[in-house]
């Protein structure tokens, strides 16, 4: 293995015979890449290691999920090199890292996920404001009247505090205030939406590619903007108003060799076009490697 | 039984002409509560065996989902089937031989009234109903925060290899959750052995050691074994003491050593139900991986239930 | 039971005459190791806690801070401070702060004013914004955040001001699990009354093991059953607004809790001698009257005990609730969505900076819980143990 030709000559014998050892108990001494993170990456990560893989024959990816806060714990512990996220790394995050290894992460943006506004079917409203959804969800419009729908009550589905899209949409859409203490959370994006497509008077989010059995409402940035639509096109040209990037963090002094080339080809064109298979939104060409 | 029963019911007969409404009223409820208790697991079984069965075929179990794991005509379990496999074999190495010692001592040297004795069986009974949440943080700080970290450092490992989520972890942290179950089922197989066994065995010279390996074990077998399956049926469908120290979300391949970490079919019911992109069509899927979870649980279950009504009957018989 | 000489200090065991390492070293040694070994079991429940609480320990002592805004140096006096001052600043111990170079140590002061720049302006000023929320008064009183009209209980531990109080957690937990054994308790104790005394042998026998196989269904798979089809089915027939609230979640638990509260409450019954329900018959009872007049009353407390481990199992059950509802929400209405704090735990965690506040709050959560389980089991086994004690006539 090459990490023991480069290892000095005058390593005691001993030392290098318990790493032998270790290495023989615990296999193989990282030879492939590793990626760790957030579970909204997951299949696209396992996807792009999958076409990667098949085009570089030797090269070995592992991918698995386990949560964003569970990457950067990884990141900085060095038990993976890539870190998926998808939210930026925290200060709190960034301290941890330079405590462990002396650098701040290189940060990739790899994707674009659009959050789409879901209400019922049933629900004649087309259209809704960000101001309106910060008013919705932090409980202060409690009737659909008040922003132009039938009267009835509104129930509001939301999601997991653990989760990256709940604290995106809480950021983004609520200024950071609290949801509503009425808001429903439910485990998944898929269960937001199975609940608002039962619920007449229900309202919920989630990421723009999901959404069978829902209505995706066109959102105002505030009140004097256009519609739009969660369309690739509004999304990945910015014109719509609730998106997200989607990052993988590494250690700078791992971001060479393999690694550097994957996150290189991740970025590129091919890369790109895997992107919209698991439903988010390729980078624009101005961002992409070439 | 009941010896003394007449071949028809005494209360009754006796009371022909006057029908005694409220006992057959409240004794109809009882039986109505019990029927409504086995309503519950038939519906249960019955909705997910109806379900799953469609969904259910040998590329299923047999296939490693490549890409989407949420789609049905070409996903599997696989992974999932060898993870909690493996855990749980990787837990019987540790619980059985910890578990039956313990059992050992406390049937056939423990002091009845000793302040250890005491101890000991209060700490096998409250270990027993500690939430299954609290051993997984148990496992998170001590095997894989203390434990895991220190042998990194002492090992002067690069990277951390064992202060990380691991089969290992997950495995010792199931292996405390069941220790009381592989415990009570043992002693209750001790006890079951007649004295006189004993007695006959240290008649004819041989030391205590010699009694318990060569006459008591063979004979508590059966009763061992109930314990170490019902350990293993009860760790096989858990899923909150291995979500921080092993379960992976997602993995390409199957885990090779122990240190990995693996995929498992209780989570995975739980990401199916919970992060599927469209819920309608992951249903099918979910029912199917649900019948194997069940279906692994349940002949174990059916296996060591079997074994300990025999164990029973014969301590019944005894006593 | 085997005869057990019980003079003298220690034990002789039922080999008393054979004692001794010097006569049979193998068998003392044989007997050390046993003895040794047994003593895992206590030392594991040790552990556990120790080890729990070891991670919360920072938080009881009141040595974390989660104020979003905090004291900034500039980066530009990094040489007026000392090394003792840098390392109180950024927290580092005193081997840390010896292997870090220059260039390093810089970047970590920067990060603290980032992290304060990434506190949007409109947070800057809010009062809250100071307030270090893991002191034991925003833990476990009510505060009056900025936006809300009253004080409140919040657990909102998401977000620029992290709301960390567990009160509303407590309520999902309890008001789940009371559902559950409302629902269960009546329906174990009901079945285990007919199993062991009303119904016949054959059926006992058949009866007895089936519902204990409802023990073997994984938590999870209870959940997932709740989340799929009974949440429908329990809101068509009752018709409330909450598809998945604590209602569902409680009768879910019921399912689990049943198993537990029928086999405590059927085993306390059995050993009511049979002789009591005989006497009862012999003098014209009927089989009901017997069980009911004299036999439950006899098993009174292992009723109880039953319903305590009940509560205990119920109130550690995490995967069905964490599937049913989720809600934080601080309210006692059971068709209200809820978020107990085994789901808190298993959710938050993955996420949780590690070390961090929330982390530590998580822990916590979980040594309370270990706390109260312990507890449970304490009683419920005390009562056990002197009922049977009590119906054997030893007491």
């Amino acid at each position: 293995m090459k990490y023991h030709s480069s290892q000095p000559m005058k390593t005691l014998p001993v030392k290098s015979l318990v790493v032998a050892a270790i290495l023989a108990l615990t296999g193989s001494a990282r030879a492939d890449i590793t990626v760790k993170g957030s579970d909204t990456l997951v299949i696209l990560a396992q996807k792009w290691a999958e076409v990667y893989m098949g085009k570089h024959a030797g090269a070995k990816i592992q991918v698995t999920g386990g949560g964003t806060g569970t990457g950067f714990a990884a990141l900085q512990n060095q038990t993976t090199d890539l870190c998926d996220a998808s939210r930026k790394i925290k200060a709190k995050e960034i301290e941890a890292c330079i405590k462990a290894f002396g650098k701040r992460p290189t940060e990739y943006k790899v994707a674009i996920d659009g959050l789409s506004v879901f209400v019922s079917a049933d629900n004649p409203l087309k259209e809704i404001s960000v101001p309106q959804l910060e008013s919705i969800f932090t409980g202060k419009i409690r009737n659909w009247k008040e922003v132009g729908g039938p009267d009835a009550p509104i129930t509001v589905y939301s999601r997991e505090n653990s989760s990256g899209t709940y604290e995106f949409f809480k950021e983004h859409v609520l200024q950071g205030k609290d949801f509503a203490a009425s808001a429903q959370t439910m485990p998944g994006t898929a269960a937001v939406l199975q609940a608002v497509a039962k619920d007449k008077h229900g309202i919920g989010y989630g990421g723009a590619a999901y959404g069978a059995g829902a209505k995706h409402l066109a959102v105002k940035a505030d009140e004097s903007s256009p519609a739009i639509e969660p369309t690739e096109e509004n999304v990945v040209g910015q014109k719509y108003p609730i998106w997200r990037y989607l990052f993988i963090y590494v250690n700078p002094a791992l971001d060479k060799g393999e690694v550097a080339t994957y996150l290189k080809w991740i970025r590129s064109d091919e890369g790109q076009r895997i992107v919209k298979d698991v439903g988010y939104f390729p980078l624009p060409t101005l961002l992409r490697e070439k | 039984m009941n010896e003394v029963r007449s071949p028809k019911p005494a209360g009754r007969s006796f009371h022909a002409a006057s029908f005694d409404y409220p006992s057959f009223f409240f004794s109809g409820l009882t039986g109505l509560a019990t029927l409504l208790i086995l309503a519950i697991l038939g519906v249960i079984l019955l909705n997910i065996v109806l379900n799953g069965l469609p969904g259910l075929s040998w590329r299923f179990v047999s296939t490693i989902p490549k890409k989407d794991f949420f789609d049905l005509e070409t996903t599997g379990v696989l992974p999932m089937i060898v993870g909690t496999t493996i855990r749980v074999l990787v837990m019987t190495i540790f619980v059985i031989p910890v578990g039956v010692i313990t059992a050992i001592y406390l049937t056939e040297y423990a002091p009845n009234t000793s302040l250890v004795t005491r101890l000991l069986r209060a700490a096998v009974n409250n270990l027993a109903g500690v939430p299954s949440i609290v051993f997984g943080l148990f496992g998170l700080g001590f095997f894989i925060n203390f434990i895991g970290k220190n042998l990194d450092a002492l090992l002067h490992n690069p990277g951390p290899v064992w202060g990380q989520p691991a089969v290992l972890w997950a495995s010792l942290t199931l292996a405390v959750m069941t220790l009381p179950v592989v415990i009570v089922a043992t002693e209750e197989s001790l006890k079951a052995i007649p004295t006189g066994l004993r007695e006959a065995s240290l008649a004819l010279g041989a030391t205590k050691l010699e009694t318990i390996v060569k006459i008591v074990l063979p004979q508590a077998l059966p009763g061992i074994l109930t314990g170490g399956i019902l350990a293993v049926s009860r760790a096989a469908g858990e899923v909150a003491p291995i979500l921080f120290t092993g379960v992976a979300y997602y993995m390409a391949s199957l885990p090779h050593k122990l240190t990995d970490q693996f995929m498992d079919l209780g989570y995975h019911v739980f990401v199916l139900s919970t992060q599927s992109p469209n819920i309608e069509q992951t249903r099918p899927l979910l029912y199917a991986t649900v019948l194997v979870l069940l279906g692994l649980t349940f002949a174990l279950n059916f296996v060591a239930i079997i074994i300990r009504a025999r164990v029973r009957k014969k301590l019944r018989a005894l006593n | 039971m085997p005869q057990r000489h019980t003079t003298g200090k220690r034990s002789h065991g039922w080999m008393g005459i054979q004692r001794g390492h010097r006569a049979r070293p193998l068998e003392w040694l044989a007997e050390k190791f046993i003895f040794a070994v047994s003593l895992s079991t206590i030392l594991v429940v040790l552990l556990i806690f120790l080890f729990v609480a070891r991670e919360a320990a920072p938080l009881l002592f009141g040595r974390m801070n989660s104020a979003a805004v905090q004291e900034v140096i500039p980066v530009g006096e990094f040489d007026k401070l000392s090394p003792a001052q840098l390392q109180q600043y950024l927290g580092l111990t005193p081997s840390e702060l010896a292997a870090m170079d220059r260039a390093t140590l810089q970047s970590l002061m920067e990060v603290k004013v980032e992290a304060l720049n990434e506190i949007p302006a409109a947070f800057r000023g809010d009062p809250d914004a100071h307030l270090n929320t893991t002191q034991w008064r925003y833990l476990l009183g009510p505060h009056q955040w900025t936006d809300y009209a009253k004080p409140e209980f919040i657990w909102q531990p998401v977000g620029q001001i992290k709301k960390y109080n567990i009160i509303p957690l407590l309520v999902g937990s309890l008001k789940t699990t009371l559902v559950g054994l409302l629902f269960a308790v009546p329906l174990a104790v009901g079945a285990a009354i007919y199993v062991s005394q009303l119904a016949r042998p054959r059926v006992r026998e058949v009866v007895k093991p089936t519902i204990e196989m409802l023990s073997g269904i994984p938590s999870v798979v209870v959940g997932f059953f709740a989340l799929l089809v009974m949440a429908t089915v329990l809101q068509s027939l009752f018709g409330y607004q909450t598809r998945l609230n604590a209602f569902v979640a409680g009768i879910a638990l019921g399912f689990a809790v049943i198993p537990v509260v029928f086999s405590i409450a059927e085993d306390a019954l059995t050993s009511v001698p049979q002789a009591y329900t005989q006497a009862a018959l012999a003098l014209g009872s009927s089989r009901w009257q017997a069980a009911w007049q004299i036999v439950l009353p006899a098993a009174l407390p292992g009723v109880f005990a039953a319903t305590v481990l009940g509560f205990g199992r119920a109130i550690g059950e995490t995967m069905i609730v964490l599937m049913v509802c989720s809600a934080s929400v601080m309210s006692w209405n059971i068709f209200d969505s809820a978020r107990s704090i085994t789901t808190t735990i298993a959710a938050e965690m993955a996420e949780a900076v590690s070390g961090g506040p929330h982390y530590r709050i998580l822990f916590l959560l979980g040594a309370m819980l270990f706390a109260v389980t312990f507890v449970l089991n304490l009683i419920g086994d005390v009562v056990m143990h002197r009922l049977k004690l009590r119906l054997e006539g030893k007491r």
